[in-house]
């Protein structure tokens, strides 16, 4: 049977990991592979590094970054962060990185979606969508959710599968940071009215939180960061809580 | 010993060719066919749309190579589908050393079929040491149905073949370079055939 999956979200800033609850008071926390293979050895099943850097030099080094990971790291990882063109994501799928995650930029330029999808395969084409509600409805943001768009999130969603993705990470800025569970009314939602996986992203707090968002929010796989990196959730015991509670796990 | 990963320009092969390495051995990426036929074993990888990968391998001439080579050659995903008679992705002929055509999940499941799913009714030295109902990972939306060549067979909607075996070739479906410890033991497997 599928699994439902367990993604750690690894935050790079110039090469290195970084912490924080929503990029505020960002500590160092060290290099990347060393955590990947952390993880990795933990029972993660899945990784995402997000390049979170802005600088020049941040395609040479998270290119360098994928080499490294590749080399040591023996389960599947997912790139992203300020990808904005095929140029880009070449050197990331030669140096042995799985999936591509791109976000604004697909927004801004929704071909680009099928270009990677048409040139990589949908099975590597992973579109991030950020969203909050306003109003009650569920409006797209954009970088880093600093920027309000007039999209629906749905709408959008199912642009982004008609268009070649193979899967959507859905973050929830109503929830990211809050610890207080899953967006799974809308995860729930996303998840029937498209055919592709859908990765929650924003919100866990607890083990309870995992096991609602695989049950309610119907999602494939759940994304976290901060409850993995300080230690608060051991993946081993996360997956232990969801199978008890007859969720298919890779144990 | 010397393996070759064919470098045809469809796949991550440096992921590859790195849990190669991790085991202790070396390999190199070519795709010129004097290389190829003289490696004592052959990865042909393949990530990416059927019939794009496939008019890459026809460009480098590698289509009319690989069906010949006699040494243990071992497909992976994309490139396991390839070694079959036909894919509905893009309608793309194989190159039929497997007698199976490649179809499309229905739409019973979500597609593509992303993450650790378990393989069964193991039948080859290529899973030594592999119990049944381990976990693999794979990713993809075309699969292989069951045929006698079938060697591990998953379930997903439909119950279909994730691995292949017929004289010196073999196929996975799924990516052993990405599969864990297990994958590494497969890999093993398949270089100390």
């Amino acid at each position: 049977m599928l699994t439902k999956r367990i993604i750690p979200c690894l935050d790079i800033k110039n090469g290195r990991t970084v912490k924080g609850v929503k990029f505020v008071g960002l500590q160092d926390a060290g290099d990347p592979v060393e955590l990947a293979e952390v993880y990795s050895k933990a029972g993660a099943d899945e990784l995402v590094f997000l390049d979170i850097s802005a600088t020049e030099e941040k395609r040479r080094t998270l290119a360098n970054l994928v080499l490294r990971v590749a080399e040591k790291v023996n389960i599947p990882f997912t790139v992203g962060g300020g990808i904005s063109s095929i140029k880009d994501v070449d050197v990331l799928l030669q140096n042995g990185a799985d999936k591509i995650s791109i976000n604004s930029s697909a927004v801004k330029n929704p071909k680009l979606i099928n270009d990677l999808a048409g040139k990589y395969g949908s099975q590597c084409t992973t579109v991030a969508i950020d969203a909050k509600q306003i109003n009650n409805k569920w409006k797209v943001h954009l970088v880093g959710g600093k920027e309000q768009t007039e999209l629906d999130l749905f709408i959008w969603a199912k642009e982004v599968q008609e268009r070649g993705a193979g899967e959507i990470l859905f973050t929830s800025m109503d929830h990211d940071g809050t610890k207080d569970g899953f967006a799974n009314k809308a995860l729930s939602k996303l998840s029937e009215e498209l055919t592709i996986p859908i990765i929650a992203s924003g919100g866990a707090g607890n083990m309870q939180h995992f096991v609602d968002t695989f049950k309610k929010g119907k999602s494939d796989a759940a994304l976290a960061a901060s409850v993995f990196h300080f230690k608060e959730i051991k993946i081993m015991d996360l997956k232990k809580e969801l199978k008890d509670n007859k969720i298919p796990v890779r144990l | 010993m010397k393996i070759v990963i064919i470098d045809y320009g469809a796949g991550n092969i440096q992921s590859i060719k790195f849990a190669i390495e991790r085991l202790g051995y070396t390999a190199i990426l070519s795709c010129d066919p004097e290389e190829i036929m003289r490696a004592d074993k052959v990865i042909f990888p393949g990530v990416g749309e059927a019939s794009s990968a496939m008019y890459k391998l026809k460009e480098s001439g590698l289509d009319l190579i690989v069906p010949k080579l006699k040494q243990p050659v071992l497909g992976i995903c994309l490139g396991m589908q390839l070694m079959c008679n036909h894919t509905e992705e893009g309608n793309t002929k194989g190159l039929g050393i497997f007698d199976v055509n490649i179809t499309r999940f229905g739409t019973n499941v979500k597609v593509p079929q992303i993450g650790w799913n378990q393989i069964e009714s193991l039948k080859s030295p290529l899973f030594d040491g592999v119990e049944e109902k381990e976990y693999i990972y794979l990713v993809h939306s075309y699969y292989a149905p069951i045929i006698d060549d079938t060697i591990a067979q998953t379930n997903y909607g439909v119950t279909y073949s994730t691995a292949l075996h017929k004289d010196n070739f073999y196929g996975t479906q799924f990516h052993p370079e990405k599969s864990s410890d297990i994958g590494s033991k497969i890999v093993k497997n398949f270089l100390t055939l």
